[in-house]
């Protein structure tokens, strides 16, 4: 799971308004290590706490992933005004700003606060990620939104086959360019913006409710809380689908047929196929939705 | 015996006085010069629309024509500032719209504008001239045709690289058949077709027209015949350049580009096809500017190209230029003020491109004018530096991206605290910078003691205790505006050198050391301050005092705390019994 988590986090080709990823990347993290305290008995929470970030001082982390020139560096130590709060027990990530998705960080500590994030500066990686999987800082290179998802169309376009007419055949919320990207707009009750995101990116619905989760999670700050315990597919990472089937707010999406249909309810490759937009809105009205879900499956069956 | 300069003799000084320092220098004088100043101040520019309210600068500057605001913090460019954080232009829009109806020009930087507001201003300028959005968003394309319906003096309406809620290319239309005022239009930011013969008939009879941008979605055709009916142009960015032509639609192509004998300005280029490039080359030899930075061309292709550009001063292009590019562009292009380098593959572990240092020092020896700088490189040497400070103390802007974090000296595994610290002595007019690579405190020592023009500073990944954020904010006198992110140290610092920040416009900080207990005395101290703490995930005074918070942002105002926060960002109450106060606009 931790690949896909990072697949979500690459941030080339993401939507126009990416970023709730990394505070709800230690939000997640949190979570994680608030079930660590409690009941650990889910072996992803390791795996994740494996892809925190760390920032701090090189050598706290497994030797082998940094270059010994650095601890001679940094051991000769500037005092930490820091090292009180360090060794105190409360475990979030400090710096959600910054994630890392390297799959090799010995899970060594509890203390994350006074590591620095482990980028390897020359070595190549011993990782099992794969090669684009390199350490993924938020806002780091320091490359305007607007570069990226030009350049990220740009190549879309450049693998998207002979077929370069950036004319508008394509649906207005769409980037220009045809298959590669699959750009939606997201609107949530009572918040001021839509989002676009890139179906294409997801593979699944449990990826798109977390990415989901992360973009509006500003919005509904006060109703997530903490919940512990995992979700359907034994993922915290589905508690946007707790709360959403759970209480307040469901997913809902246009099909090609102008209807209006909840999320989860198709395969998810129908459902990327017909999907149009996605609007996250209160349970109480999105009451009338089902019947109708039942009869376009009786009728695509 | 007191003499006094008579007003109306200021007064026609003053018509000669536009710069914003100047002006602000004028009206400390004393009070009547700040009276007469103040009624004769056009062009108004607010650095932070937090800083101060919107009705006391209307109430100020009852004469304004034209309205600057900047509202986010610059690492919103990244991600690092949450959506939602804020910078609405509304408030402003709506004090201006009551009290200035003669305005003219509003330009905005990193704010949130809404249709309502564009709408607002359609109706409420008859005289309005000039709209320029700078990454700016919340708004869609019905607001821009509002603008465009109803603003009859219409000149100036440029979206850059605004995120736009793009509900199709219709807006064009609604300019009006009558309209011919407008001198520069850009949409290069929008992603819809706009219906091709509207344009086509808006650009013939907009005569004084001389920049236009056009969006991708333009085709080259297209292009060749926007060209012929609007060859005084200055200023062009094309669409994209990549539909397949045919020979005789290319050199239709190339005569349209060729009738075009004053552009300056070339930009766009997107997905630019090499073969089409040779279509350019009768422009070069007059061009000022080339953006080249979408341009995914081999070195060979834009050498060809740039050769022929012998006047040029500013050029953005790709790492794909490598170092042998840069080299010949250091012969050439002997009248280089700015260069920009940015990276064709930012997130390859080994990006496929010979670009290093060499490349840069190449320009600071062949290119005397040089004045700013930002490089994308994988590494750096501080021989590198340190040879570009001594070739080119003319060095205004210089920013460095070592693309990998705590990146040190390739060549001598040292940090570049030597380099940094070269650029900082030698540079004498350094006004802004960015680092990057492996830094200790001392390379801040350094910027601290001699960069003493430095009034922008960026910093990521740097350094090792609090010593570095001292020595900068005890040692660079002008400095305005300090950001750093994923830096080891916060409070003691900050606490020390408090009085600093009334000073500055702004300090940003995320993913440091500072403790929301420091915050709390940081805003006690300095009544003149907000502190405001950013953080998705919980108030920050559910935590201990000593935890560490997400991200601050500190800045100088008279408004006082902020009424229209978000639910993450708090401001740190100057009564400490209240902890944080947080309002939000509803």
């Amino acid at each position: 799971m931790s690949e896909s988590v990072a697949a979500e986090h690459d941030y080339i080709g993401l939507s126009e308004f990416p970023t709730m990823e990394p505070t709800t990347m230690s939000d997640k993290t949190k979570t994680r290590d608030n079930n660590n305290n409690s009941n650990n008995d889910d072996d992803d929470c390791l795996n994740f706490k494996a892809t925190e970030l760390r920032l701090g001082l090189p050598g706290s982390e497994s030797p082998g992933r940094v270059d010994p020139r650095f601890l001679s560096l940094k051991s000769s130590g500037a005092k930490r005004v820091f090292s009180d709060a360090i060794n105190e027990s409360n475990k979030w990530v400090f710096s959600p700003g910054s994630i890392t998705a390297t799959g090799d960080v010995g899970s060594g500590g509890s203390a994350v606060k006074d590591s620095k994030p482990v980028v390897p500066v020359k070595e190549k990686k011993s990782s099992a990620a794969a090669p684009a999987a390199k350490a993924q800082v938020v806002g780091w290179p320091p490359i305007r939104s607007f570069r990226k998802n030009t350049m990220a169309s740009s190549q879309s376009q450049k693998q998207g086959g002979g077929d370069n007419h950036n004319n508008s055949e394509t649906e207005a919320e769409a980037k220009s360019g045809p298959e590669p990207c699959l750009y939606v707009k997201v609107s949530m009750e009572g918040a001021p913006y839509l989002r676009k995101i890139d179906l294409k990116t997801y593979k699944s619905y449990v990826e798109l409710s977390s990415a989901l989760e992360k973009m509006f999670s500003c919005f509904t700050i006060g109703q997530f809380g903490s919940h512990g315990g995992c979700g359907r597919d034994g993922l915290n990472e589905s508690r946007l689908t707790d709360l959403l089937r759970g209480s307040e707010y469901v997913v809902t999406y246009e099909d090609k047929d102008s209807d209006w249909m909840l999320v989860g309810d198709v395969p998810w490759e129908m459902f990327i196929g017909s999907c149009k937009k996605l609007r996250i809105m209160k349970s109480s009205e999105a009451i009338g939705l089902a019947p109708r879900v039942m009869e376009k499956c009786r009728s695509r069956n | 015996m007191y003499l006094r300069l008579p007003s109306k003799v200021l007064e026609r000084i003053l018509f000669f006085i536009d710069s914003n320092d100047d002006r602000n220098s004028v009206s400390l004088v004393c009070k009547s010069w700040f009276e007469t100043e103040r009624l004769t101040r056009k062009r108004v520019f607010v650095g932070n629309c937090y800083a101060v309210t919107p009705a006391a600068v209307v109430r100020r500057f009852p004469k304004m024509r034209s309205l600057t605001l900047k509202g986010k913090p610059h690492f919103a460019d990244y991600n690092l500032v949450p959506d939602g954080w804020g910078g609405y232009a509304w408030p402003w829009i709506e004090a201006l719209a009551a009290k200035n109806p003669l305005l003219e020009e509003i330009r905005l930087k990193r704010m949130v504008v809404t249709d309502e507001c564009l709408e607002m201003i359609a109706a409420s300028f008859k005289n309005f001239k000039s709209l320029v959005l700078t990454s700016c968003e919340g708004f869609s394309t019905d607001g821009i045709a509002a603008i465009a319906s109803t603003c009859r003096s219409l000149r100036e309406l440029e979206l850059r690289e605004c995120i736009v809620d793009d509900l199709g290319g219709d807006w064009l239309s609604y300019f009006p058949e009558t309209s011919t005022s407008l001198v520069s239009l850009d949409f290069s930011c929008l992603d819809s077709e706009v219906k091709f013969s509207d344009l086509e008939r808006l650009v013939s009879r907009c005569r004084n027209l001389k920049s236009l941008k056009l969006n991708r979605a333009v085709t080259l055709d297209g292009l060749e015949s926007l060209l012929r009916r609007a060859p005084q142009l200055t200023e062009l960015g094309t669409g994209s350049f990549s539909d397949e032509l045919s020979p005789e639609a290319l050199s239709k192509l190339s005569k349209a580009i060729s009738a075009c004998k004053q552009l300056k300005s070339l930009s766009g280029l997107w997905d630019v096809l090499p073969e089409y490039l040779p279509a350019l080359y009768s422009v070069c030899p007059g061009l000022t500017s080339l953006n080249l930075s979408y341009a995914t061309v081999r070195m060979t292709d834009l050498v060809d190209l740039l050769r022929r550009c012998k006047k040029l001063q500013k050029l953005w292009v790709m790492d794909l230029i490598e170092d042998k590019g840069l080299q010949a562009v250091a012969t050439c292009c002997k009248e280089l003020r700015e260069l920009r380098v940015f990276p064709s593959e930012p997130d390859l572990e080994e990006p496929n491109v010979a670009l290093t240092e060499q490349g840069l020092v190449f320009i600071s020896e062949g290119c005397q004018k040089l004045e700013s700088v930002l490089y994308f490189c994988v590494q750096f040497t501080n021989a590198a530096l340190i040879t570009i400070a001594r070739n080119r103390p003319s060095i205004k802007r210089f920013r460095l991206c070592v693309i990998e974090p705590f990146a040190p000296d390739y060549k001598t595994q040292e940090p570049l605290d030597q380099g940094f610290k070269a650029i900082a002595m030698g540079c004498k007019d350094l006004q802004r910078l960015s680092v990057s690579g492996l830094l200790t405190d001392k390379a801040f020592e350094y910027i601290g003691k001699h960069a003493k023009n430095l009034g922008m500073l960026s910093i990521a990944f740097a350094g090792d205790s609090d010593l570095m954020l001292h020595h900068l904010l005890s040692g660079c006198k002008k400095l305005r505006k300090l950001e750093i992110r994923d830096c080891p140290f916060g409070d003691t610092a900050l606490l020390e050198n408090a009085w600093k920040l009334e000073t500055m416009r702004s300090l940003w900080m995320s993913s440091c050391f500072v403790s929301f207990g420091a915050c709390k005395l940081l805003s006690q101290k300095m009544p003149r301050l907000n502190v405001e703490v950013i953080d998705e995930m919980y108030p920050p005074e559910t935590r201990p005092e000593s935890s560490p918070v997400e991200r601050i942002y500190i800045y100088r105002t008279l408004a006082g705390p902020r009424l229209d926060m978000p639910e993450f960002v708090w401001t740190i109450h100057k009564n400490p019994e209240i902890g944080v106060s947080h309002l939000a606009i509803k």
